[in-house]
């Protein structure tokens, strides 16, 4: 007689908990459906759906310049990078050559969102891993971003700075100035961070080992980003496939081999720093110009299949548009680093404790709408 | 048994000479529990203001600075919110153990408060058992938590019962042995006259290298105990959202809070007596001024509270076996062999005394 089953397939010793949608480590709506021994995790299963809006659905309602918003809403930590990618399609889709200003600013802004969004994992890793001051360290830096962005486009969070065809605003006149003051700032401040969280022996002890993810598993899952570059998977858009003004800068692909949880956060790390190099080498020579090319103000793509990818904070977030000539898409699909950064969760976190669990979903850098469009 | 304060002395001569002995004896011990309640409660909410003042300086923040005096009341009016909160529970919770639970804690943390020498004769129970007394209840403690967790019928919080569990069982042994290594110079258990032996020199002066090895320890295993971060394996926010009082609100979460912090301050209250010389003043004996011992007293305490304060916001938190593997594999055998050195240190008379 079978004993040790009980209407599933549980062992006598396991038990199942639900983490989530509510819970401090899942930050948002995410819930994890986790078989557990004791402290050891048996098995980690997502599940999604809380917080879908269908924005995909959504997209082939809209028009083209309209899609641009609902971007805003999926990452929202790195939104003015989501916007980039939809307004490169269109363009691209359009053949329209934006104004090298135009390509200037967007490459900033984007290097200036993804340190933002850095800042808030840094503390937000810290606070998962029991460390709660760092939040508020990143958080401090992470404001000085917001306020450059709310003096450039009025919004600190979905920052809808993109349009088809250029920018919906120029530069405010104080932009460059900040910016620079920001770098001075923030270089003296992320040797800080290493003080406070990176040396520390017992980060070392709760990351370095822990939920180790190979180059191969990293490339059969899809992961992307900055989790794809701590296995030594290279997968730099920026680097690969060069968009805006990322062909006219030198920077270094974060790589390391490790691929556990200490190389996730050290890639992360070091991104900060190449963003920090990028915004310097291009602050300083910001092209006079136009910051917008007129479009029609119906844009109406040629009929066909478009696709354009950008590194955001998480990773290769991919457009796809299907174009049948209407002033609406026929289908868009995004192609959402999150997503497939989530599901190689029970592959590397099944074996650990639950701490591990927590710090190694910490490195994944989850944010869920972005997961769950 | 019970001492008095010069200035209860009064008291104490008018309570014998208006009733009974045993009457008087009993409406004493009344006064004195009512006086260390007092104690408690002020204690208590004064340290949480501390803490979270400490915290937000940590944290590039202000804290609460508006209730009151530089927010000197702003605790108790989250007490008083407390207070008036519905008290709710699961539905399959075992309603008695339930209950029971938080009293466990807040009980055994008051005790533990009694045996503390916070001035000369400013001391409710002097036995001469006092740190064997101490070490006992604290480990009491540790029943509530587990009670508290098991009762409410929430796995998060039977997790983090568990863990605190195994955690204070084993860190038990090292507060044990560190104070142990201590009793080797004082030759007594007996609260006061530890305090009596530190008028040549403090004991962590006395034992030296031995001593400074002792107390390092002690304070790891003691902000173990109180379940304080970078240990704070019970509660783990980010991992059981509040650990094993996931299920308690009202004032019966403020008992566990309230115990959490009362423990934090014993812990730094055993250290000063038995490191720091208690309520003997640093600068030559303050016998003349008894009042000035509970100012010396205090000082020394909050000062290694702050200490365990800036251990919580600084250190992010260890896995669980990484915790039992810190003390079994490394504190206990250092402590062990500090215990053999010190021993060795008494023998052959080495103590540094004034």
């Amino acid at each position: 007689m079978e004993t040790n089953t009980i209407e599933t397939n549980f062992k006598s010793e396991e038990y199942f908990i639900n983490m989530g949608p509510q819970h401090p480590a899942t930050h948002g709506v995410l819930r994890l459906l986790l078989t557990i021994d004791g402290e050891i995790i048996k098995k980690v299963e997502p599940d999604l759906g809380y917080i879908h809006r269908s924005i995909e659905k959504m997209c082939e309602r809209d028009s083209y310049q309209q899609i641009v918003h609902l971007t805003d809403r999926m990452d929202y930590l790195s939104s003015n990078i989501n916007n980039e990618a939809v307004c490169l399609a269109v363009e691209n889709a359009l053949e329209l050559e934006v104004p090298d200003r135009v390509k200037v600013i967007r490459t900033i802004i984007g290097e200036l969102t993804r340190i933002s969004s850095h800042c808030l994992w840094w503390g937000v890793m810290g606070m998962d891993v029991g460390a709660l001051t760092t939040y508020f360290y990143g958080f401090r830096d992470r404001e000085l971003i917001n306020d450059i962005f709310e003096e450039t486009c009025g919004a600190r969070l979905t920052m809808n700075y993109n349009v088809p065809g250029g920018l919906m605003f120029d530069i405010h006149p104080n932009f460059i100035k900040r910016v620079k003051d920001f770098i001075v700032h923030f270089k003296t401040k992320l040797p800080e961070y290493d003080r406070l969280l990176t040396g520390n022996v017992i980060f070392h002890k709760r990351t370095k080992g822990v939920g180790i993810l190979t180059k191969e598993d990293a490339i059969s899952f899809g992961a992307s980003g900055p989790v794809g570059r701590a296995s030594g998977y290279s997968c730099d858009v920026r680097k690969h496939h060069p968009y805006s003004a990322l062909d006219k800068v030198t920077f270094n692909e974060a790589l390391k081999t490790e691929g556990d949880t200490f190389a996730r956060y050290q890639v992360r790390i070091q991104e900060m720093w190449e963003s920090l190099s990028i915004i310097e080498q291009l602050i300083d020579n910001i092209p006079e110009g136009e910051y917008r090319v007129a479009t029609n103000a119906v844009i109406k793509l040629p009929k066909g299949e478009y696709y354009q990818k950008v590194e955001t904070a998480r990773g290769e977030l991919g457009v796809y548009i299907i174009s049948k000539g209407t002033k609406n898409p026929y289908r868009l699909k995004f192609r959402s680093p999150g997503f497939s950064n989530l599901s190689l969760l029970n592959h590397i976190a099944v074996g650990g404790k639950i701490g591990d669990l927590v710090a190694t979903m910490a490195t994944l850098d989850l944010v869920i709408p972005d997961i769950d469009r | 048994m019970i001492r008095a304060l010069s200035i209860t002395k009064s008291i104490h001569d008018w309570l014998y000479s208006t009733m009974s002995d045993n009457m008087a004896y009993f409406v004493e011990m009344v006064l004195i529990a009512l006086v260390y309640l007092t104690i408690f409660a002020v204690a208590g909410l004064f340290l949480v203001l501390i803490e979270r003042r400490v915290a937000a300086w940590f944290q590039l923040r202000i804290g609460p600075n508006r209730v009151g005096f530089q927010g000197l009341l702003q605790t108790m009016a989250d007490a008083l919110k407390l207070l008036s909160k519905e008290l709710t529970g699961t539905e399959k919770a075992d309603k008695f153990l339930y209950n029971l639970a938080p009293y466990f804690v807040i009980i055994t943390a008051l005790m533990a408060l009694a045996v503390i020498p916070f001035t000369q004769d400013f001391h409710a129970f002097d036995i001469n058992i006092g740190l064997l007394f101490l070490i006992a209840i604290s480990s009491i403690g540790v029943i509530g938590i587990l009670l508290g967790g098991w009762s409410s019928n929430n796995k998060f919080a039977l997790i983090g019962a568990m863990r605190s569990g195994v955690q204070t069982i084993s860190y038990e042994l090292s507060i044990g042995l560190s104070l142990l290594t201590m009793v080797l110079i004082t030759g007594t258990l007996q609260v006061s006259e530890i305090v009596e032996v530190q008028k040549n020199g403090w004991l962590i002066v006395q034992g030296h290298i031995p001593a400074i090895i002792a107390f390092m320890i002690y304070m790891i295993a003691g902000t173990a105990e109180t379940n304080r971060a970078p240990f704070d394996m019970a509660e783990a926010e980010s991992e059981l959202g509040a650990g094993f009082h996931t299920e308690y609100s009202g004032m019966k979460f403020a008992y566990f809070f309230l115990a959490e912090f009362i423990n934090m301050f014993i812990i730094a209250a055993i250290a000063t007596t038995v490191f720091f010389g208690a309520w003997l003043s640093p600068f030559g004996i303050t016998e003349s001024i008894p009042i000035l011992g509970v100012f010396w007293f205090l000082a020394k305490a909050m000062i290694l509270v702050f200490l365990m304060m800036w251990f919580r916001w600084t250190f992010p938190r260890l896995r669980v076996d990484q915790l039992l593997t810190l003390e079994w594999k490394y504190l206990l055998p250092i402590n062990l062999m500090n215990i053999v050195i010190m021993a060795l240190i008494v023998w052959q008379n080495l103590i540094i005394q004034f």
